[in-house]
């Protein structure tokens, strides 16, 4: 498939551009397969806008016959021969939630552009998108892709190895096909106890180990339901595994992260729970974690309270508690000191699963480590825990973020995990601005990659459809970019202290707040605030110089 | 001293909200004419809770139980203090006694009052001229070829309730003031709360005028004249009605209102819709209570907030302020500004304008003149409004309250727009009601002059200014550009944030969340400190050796901050357990002890020393680093034992 067969009109001139923050331009839009690209034609101050078409949420065009405004935009404009023609408005709507408007002169031309735009962007051959076609200047392709792998990550904790081994059970994605290659299990389990445990949990996602807590050895295993079904089976390799990681101690935690109810009613549908008869050791906890549909709704009704502009007050906070997102942003907080609670307060180690495993299980596991793993609140500690619990335990990164907040689309599998977890990682970094090595201008660009990204690292769904379409080979990773000495400034936190404690934070609602960096962030108002934060930085370095002269 | 029927209770239990009964310290409670004092029988601790009687906003006393009786204390800091008693008597006795002492009835049984003023005579006497009011008008320009002091108000003869000296139009004869205080409201005529030097355009402030239906005066419509030509070259005047439209029209009825276009030339009415005090005082109310909800979910807060409408009031007084502003430093268009007797919402509109305007007023000092010119020297009713005596209840309003959170919300857009920070507007806060200075005693100059204040207590700012290391905001940047002049603050309602300092004390009572401001103070002290001793080596090697010195770089490590290792509130309060699962038994999770530990802060000095100078005692440097941050790191973490005490709280910790 050629993607010109897509592109009617690839020029046009005379465009007008409006984008938040800046006033309007008029220049040339050019549409190719993966961008859109605007100049403008003014030689002393070339404003270029590239925009990459995945990065498009929805297009709406207006057929408005605003020459009027057109003309009184540019009136030394006049004398070109369009003002018989009518023009077309397309309004872009972007994933990363800013918002644009192009008046493009003649209507034929705005109809293909627009067309243009909404076929391109939203093309869903993995292979073709533009990470597979992006060459970096600075990065050569020996460059390893990834930060770390599970391999790497094993033979570094070397305090696992006495009771925990490597098992590469999976090494062809036959046991589990969202599962890396490697994974870390008791050394007391074989891969074929493994490969039966894997055929009583939901996609074969058997309890592995995802963090050891150093200080009294327990640790956080994730998984997904069990397939108990609606006639109680068991699966005797399953119990065994679990009683061999709790070992000598009398008790561990399974944190579930749906509703007692919800679980009960999975039975129906041949999921389930531990039992208490068969595993008597373990103690359930359930928390009501919403999922799916409900949680991208709810990321829809957000960003619609945040582009009203009414100047009523009322309106604003009913609609901010109508889109329930900061009660998630709470919800995803608590239960994951809940489990961070469990590990290092009372010692105990804790299983998680929701029902795939995939979405509430890492989001609530990758909290509970920040919280309690110094080592993970570093740049490249985030980034790692980032790369081990989401892009290598599976996250289907490519179903969910397919679409983000404006789409018109029906919402199938899109759902705004990753986007919440960030959110609840800055609200951390609000409540303690010294414990985390990055800045938020990190989360932010997260945020955005995730959607749409230059970089192969937030494509597909698992490691096993990267493996297929060889993504490591073929395109670069976004870790291994954030990282390089020219970005790595930007997003490290000048105030950052390392802090050997626990962070817990405060879900209080009143010390939650709204993400206005994300949320608002094309607003005056966070220009503000950025502004301070650049500020800070500037003092630290200034008084970083002076205990070096002193 | 007549109303303590008992002056000391042994064995009370001091409960902390947050934390419920078992956490509760054992002490003795005791009552003085002034203080209610509170002493952990702990030894170690020994800690001290003093409450003035002033900042008592209510008392109840809760049905006996068995483990004793208890007192609720409402503070009016928005503190809420739970007192258990073992003898049903001894509570019935505090509670009468503290109902008598938290209602005086004169002012003399304040507690600035109640000591002999004579003990520091000088210095009393030289914190009343700390703040100079003629100073700060001399600072904006007046007197000068449009404005003049006017002596019409001496001895208070026009206006009981203004101050004596006030500046007015030069234009303005003696017969129109006095008509147009005559058809003012309570008197109160027009006269200048803020002269913008670059536009010369004016905030004037007054109240409401007697027109009635159609009543009109001819001296009242010279005077908005005269205040038009005081600002050359401007066509007419706003005229701003803080009030809603609708309240105006009613005040007609009542032979107020406001002024008939038709009959003053050249100005233009703008109505803003501040609501009145009593909309105020009740929906402050609802955030208190918002406030005593044991654990409310995302929604409860959410619409606890929405429905007390505080938020729309404060954006409401805050519109009012942008309005001012632009219409004098945008327009060049003088304002003039009332309500209804024009000490409320008139002070609130006239000093939010003059924050925006005048970066002065951004500053420590400026806040202080601004608090004293347009509000303590304009008659607002400070004693009726704060209930520093037992009085009307419906007199009661947070006004000021509202004045400085719309500050705290300016702050929040402009972080270094300001040289205080969100403590020195809470210490206000508290002065403002506590009675331990006179500054704000008495409803206007006139009773203060009458009560001889300056004579008999001390004034507040000296003292606040005397802290004012603790106040100040280390992001302030006073020459930076966009807050140089004209703050714009953008009035959407999303950048309203609840201001959760003032009034969640329930957080406040747990070791407080790291903080940016207090290490970038933290750490700026410090660079000073070795700045200093920079200067101070400097010096010396330079007299040792006769010459001066070019000073070569010695590499120091860089330094790790030994400030405030503390990790968050411990325990971290709801993450519990939800009573929703089957089966469960409320078992919360055990202690862990997380002393923070403080790394020794010595520094290490590597590298080569350039010179041999034997006087270097880094010894002495670092001992005195120690000491400029110690306040910062004995704050640090304390361990968590409380866990194990919440059970009865944290069953109800359920999240929505």
């Amino acid at each position: 498939m050629e993607f010109s067969e897509h592109i009617k009109t690839a020029n046009v001139e005379d465009v007008v551009l409006q984008q938040p923050l800046h006033t309007s331009i008029k220049g040339t839009l050019c549409i190719t397969g993966h961008h859109l690209l605007f100049s403008d034609r003014e030689e002393e101050s070339c404003q270029q806008v590239l925009l990459l078409l995945r990065n498009i949420d929805a297009v709406e065009k207006s057929s408005v016959e605003n020459l009027l405004n057109y003309f009184s935009l540019f009136p030394n404009a006049g004398h070109s021969n369009r003002a018989t023609e009518s023009s077309g408005t397309i309004v872009i709507k972007c994933k990363d939630l800013r918002v644009l408007q192009l008046d493009i002169p003649g209507m034929e031309q705005c109809l293909n552009i627009a067309q243009s735009i909404e076929t391109l962007s939203c093309l869903n051959c993995v292979a073709e998108m533009y990470p597979f076609f992006y060459r970096p200047s600075n990065a050569s392709a020996q460059d390893p892709w990834g930060l770390s792998t599970p391999e790497r990550h094993y033979t570094e904790m070397e305090e696992l190895h006495e009771r925990w081994r490597l098992s590469t059970v999976n090494q062809d994605y036959s046991v589990c096909t969202s599962y890396p290659p490697a994974v870390i299990v008791p050394k007391a389990i074989g891969d074929d106890a493994l490969k039966k445990v894997a055929k009583f949990r939901q996609g074969g996602r058997f309890p592995v180990l995802c963090y050891y807590h150093k200080k009294n050895g327990t640790v956080i295993l994730r998984g997904s339901q069990p397939l108990t079904g609606a006639n109680r089976k068991r699966c005797l390799e399953d119990e065994l595994l679990l009683q061999i990681v709790i070992g000598d101690s009398d008790r561990g935690y399974i944190i579930d992260t749906r509703s007692g109810q919800q679980a009960q009613q999975a039975r129906m549908m041949g999921g389930g729970f531990e039992s208490k008869s068969c595993y008597s050791n373990w103690k359930r906890l359930h928390r009501h974690m919403e999922r799916g549909k409900t949680l991208q709704e709810s990321l829809i009704k957000l960003v619609e309270a945040c582009g009203d502009k009414s100047p009523n007050m009322d309106r604003w906070l009913s609609k901010l508690e109508n889109s329930k997102w900061l009660s998630h942003v709470q919800t995803a907080m608590s239960t994951a000191g809940l489990l961070a609670e469990c590990v290092e307060r009372d010692g105990h180690s804790v299983l998680v699963h929701g029902s795939e495993g995939t979405d509430s299980t890492l989001l609530i596991s990758t909290l509970a480590q920040l919280i309690l793993d110094p080592s993970c609140r570093t740049l490249e500690g985030f980034l790692k825990l980032l790369e081990r619990e989401f892009v290598q335990a599976g996250h289907p990164f490519q179903q969910r973020c397919s679409h983000s907040a404006f789409s018109h689309a029906r919402i199938q599998q899109e759902c705004p995990v990753f986007l919440l977890l960030l959110d609840c990682v800055w609200q951390l970094w609000r409540q303690f601005p010294l414990a985390l090595g990055f800045s938020e201008a990190l989360l932010l660009r997260l945020a955005t990659e995730a959607y749409a990204s230059d970089y192969g690292t937030f494509l597909c769904n698992s490691d096993m459809e990267r493996c297929a379409l060889q993504v490591k080979d073929k395109t670069h990773c976004l870790f291994r970019a954030l990282l390089q000495p020219s970005e790595r400034e930007q997003y490290t936190n000048p105030l950052y202290e390392p802090n050997e404690l626990a962070i817990w934070p405060s879900v209080h609602p009143q010390s939650l707040q709204l993400w206005r960096g994300y949320f608002l962030r094309w607003t005056q108002q966070t220009r503000h605030l950025e502004l301070v934060q650049e500020e800070i930085r500037n003092m630290v370095i200034e008084w970083g110089k002076m205990a070096l002269s002193c | 001293m007549e109303h303590i029927r008992t002056p000391k209770v042994e064995n009370v239990r001091l409960l902390d909200r947050s934390k419920g009964q078992r956490k509760a310290s054992v002490g003795t409670f005791y009552l003085s004419a002034t203080h209610s004092m509170f002493i952990e029988n702990n030894t170690e601790t020994r800690k001290e809770t003093w409450l003035l009687h002033s900042m008592i906003s209510s008392v109840e006393k809760l049905p006996t139980t068995p483990t004793g009786s208890q007192l609720i204390l409402r503070c009016k800091d928005f503190r809420v203090i739970q007192l258990l008693m073992q003898q049903e008597k001894d509570c019935f006795d505090v509670h009468a006694s503290l109902l008598r002492l938290s209602r005086p009835e004169k002012y003399s049984e304040l507690y600035c009052l109640s000591f002999n003023p004579n003990i520091n005579k000088e210095e009393r006497q030289e914190s009343w001229s700390f703040i100079d009011l003629m100073a700060d008008y001399k600072r904006m320009g007046v007197p000068n070829n449009l404005w003049v002091v006017s002596a019409a108000n001496s001895e208070y003869r026009i206006c009981e309730t203004y101050p004596s000296e006030l500046f007015i139009p030069k234009s303005a004869s003696p017969t129109v003031i006095l008509g147009s205080s005559r058809f003012r409201s309570r008197g109160r005529f027009p006269a200048l709360s803020y002269f913008h030097q670059d536009t010369l355009a004016a905030v004037c402030r007054c109240s409401q005028p007697l027109s009635g239906f159609s009543g009109r005066c001819q001296e009242d419509e010279a005077m908005l004249q005269a205040v038009m030509k005081s600002n050359p070259g401007s066509a007419y005047i706003y005229v701003v009605d803080t009030r809603p439209k609708l309240n105006a029209m009613a005040n007609r009825a009542a032979g107020k209102g406001y002024e008939n276009e038709d009959h003053y030339t050249n100005i233009k009415l703008h109505f803003i819709g501040i609501e009145n005090i009593h909309v105020m005082r009740n929906s402050q109310q609802k955030i208190l209570d918002m406030g005593e909800m044991r654990s409310p979910s995302m929604t409860d807060f959410l619409w606890g907030l929405e429905n007390s409408g505080w938020l729309k009031h404060i954006k409401a007084i805050l519109d009012a302020g942008v309005f001012i502003a632009r219409a004098v430093a945008d327009e060049g268009v003088s304002v003039l500004v009332h309500c209804s007797d024009g000490w409320d919402r008139t002070a609130q509109a006239c000093s939010i304008a003059s924050v925006l305007l005048d970066p002065f007023y951004r500053t420590i000092k400026g806040m202080m003149l601004l608090i004293e010119r347009d509000w303590v020297s304009f008659g607002h009713k400070f004693s009726h409004r704060y209930a520093h005596l037992d009085g009307d209840p419906k007199e009661v309003s947070p006004v000021i309250d509202q004045f400085l959170e719309c500050v705290w919300q300016l702050s929040q857009q402009f972080p270094c727009a300001f040289e205080f920070n969100e403590c020195f507007l809470i210490a206000i806060h508290t002065h403002v009601y506590s009675c331990r200075y006179g500054t704000f005693l008495g409803n206007c100059q006139k009773e203060r002059n009458d009560m001889r204040l300056q004579e008999r207590s001390h004034s507040v700012w000296p003292q606040l200014w005397k802290d004012r290391a603790d106040f100040t905001n280390p992001l302030y940047k006073a020459e930076l550009s966009p807050c140089r002049a004209v703050l714009r603050p953008n009035t959407t309602p999303y950048c309203f944030k609840m201001w959760k300092g003032l009034y969640n004390h329930v957080e406040r009572s747990t070791p407080p969340c790291q903080s940016t401001a207090d290490f970038l103070s933290a750490m700026r002290e410090e660079s000073q400190q070795l700045e200093e001793e920079l200067t101070n080596h400097q010096e010396r090697i330079s007299a040792l050796t006769g010459k001066p010195i070019m000073w070569e770089k010695v590499m120091v490590k860089r330094r790790t901050w030994h400030i405030q290792r503390h990790s968050g509130p411990d325990p971290p309060s709801p993450y519990t357990i939800p009573v929703t699962s089957p089966a469960q038994d409320h078992r919360t999770f055990g202690p862990a002890n997380q002393n923070a530990t403080v790394k020794d802060p010595r520094l290490t000095t590597s590298g080569d020393q350039p010179m041999q100078v034997k006087p270097l005692n880094t010894d002495d440097i670092f001992s005195d680093l120690e000491s400029g941050v110690a306040g910062l790191s004995s704050r640090s973490s304390s361990a968590g034992e409380e866990a194990k005490d919440r059970e009865t709280d944290e069953i109800a910790f359920t999240t929505a």
